[in-house]
């Protein structure tokens, strides 16, 4: 973790350091540019004119290392697996991954041998969008828990014990 | 007058100093966790296949482009060269001449020690 991380106490200059620190990281989401099936085409949706994915500052990168969101859109079968873990490990921290669809919360109607049921097998999810496919308005909904999960996370002052921490490995 | 450089080293030293805030600040403030996976070349995921210099890439282009330079260099200068030829006279067309045989010695020591041939 960084050099100054979760070292201070809370008084007011720490507390609006914070508030930036993540203000800044919940308006510039920028996720990986892939998908893994039809859900993709509702992520594209969303990306493109009509629902405008750009106006909450998501912006598609085509590397891991600039990106800060992994979008799970489709079916994660075993082969693609540890695929989609290695390019979650690739990521730069924080990270965050959106599990967009039934099948990669859950496996959805594909209860086979083939099919990893559920992402969060794989890697740590942050949101699930429901649906199959979910609309584009339900990824924008994603988007929005998410930058609203960022926004109380404790970045320079030091965990409280009573809430838990913040999964970011 | 060094006076009227002013600005720009006023301009030079603002770029360094807030360069260097910004790098230290976000060294500071942000998460620090390599391990080799995360290190690992990017390939969309998959092990990559191979060396990148055994490739695609052939060295081979690097010598063909350094000789293009030499006549890209060589046309630059002969059309100068032939705008005012009226007016050099002799002298010009002569020193011309030994332009070009230069660089032909040089063509020519490349052409002897094999830089043309297409070693795979």
């Amino acid at each position: 973790m960084g050099v100054l991380s979760n070292q201070f106490q809370d008084n007011v200059f720490f507390a609006s350091s914070d508030a930036i620190i993540n203000w800044s990281r919940k308006s510039s989401l920028w996720p990986q540019t892939f998908g893994i099936a039809c859900c993709a085409i509702e992520m594209i949706s969303a990306g493109c004119a009509r629902y405008d994915l750009d106006r909450f500052g998501v912006v598609f990168r085509p590397s891991p290392r600039q990106s800060d969101v992994m979008i799970v859109a489709g079916t994660v079968t075993r082969k693609m697996a540890p695929i989609v873990r290695r390019l979650y490990d690739q990521m730069a921290e924080p990270r965050y991954v959106i599990a967009m669809g039934t099948c990669a919360i859950s496996g959805g109607v594909y209860n086979t041998y083939a099919v990893v049921q559920g992402v969060d097998h794989v890697v740590p999810v942050d949101i699930h969008v429901a649906g199959c496919p979910p609309r584009p308005e339900a990824l924008l909904h994603g988007f929005v828990q998410l930058q609203e999960k960022i926004t109380g996370t404790r970045v320079l002052r030091v965990q409280n014990p009573d809430e838990p921490a913040m999964e970011t490995s | 007058m060094p006076i009227d450089y002013l600005p720009v080293f006023l301009m030079v030293a603002v770029v360094v100093a807030l360069s260097a805030f910004i790098l230290t600040l976000s060294r500071l403030i942000r998460p620090h966790n390599p391990y080799p996976e995360k290190n690992r070349p990017y390939e969309c995921g998959v092990d990559h296949v191979g060396e990148a210099s055994a490739g695609l890439f052939k060295v081979q282009y690097f010598v063909i482009a350094i000789l293009f330079v030499v006549f890209d260099v060589e046309t630059m200068f002969l059309f100068p060269w032939a705008v005012v030829l009226q007016d050099m006279g002799l002298f010009g067309y002569i020193e011309m001449f030994v332009f070009i045989v230069l660089l032909l010695v040089g063509f020519a020591y490349a052409w002897i020690k094999g830089a043309l041939e297409w070693v795979s």
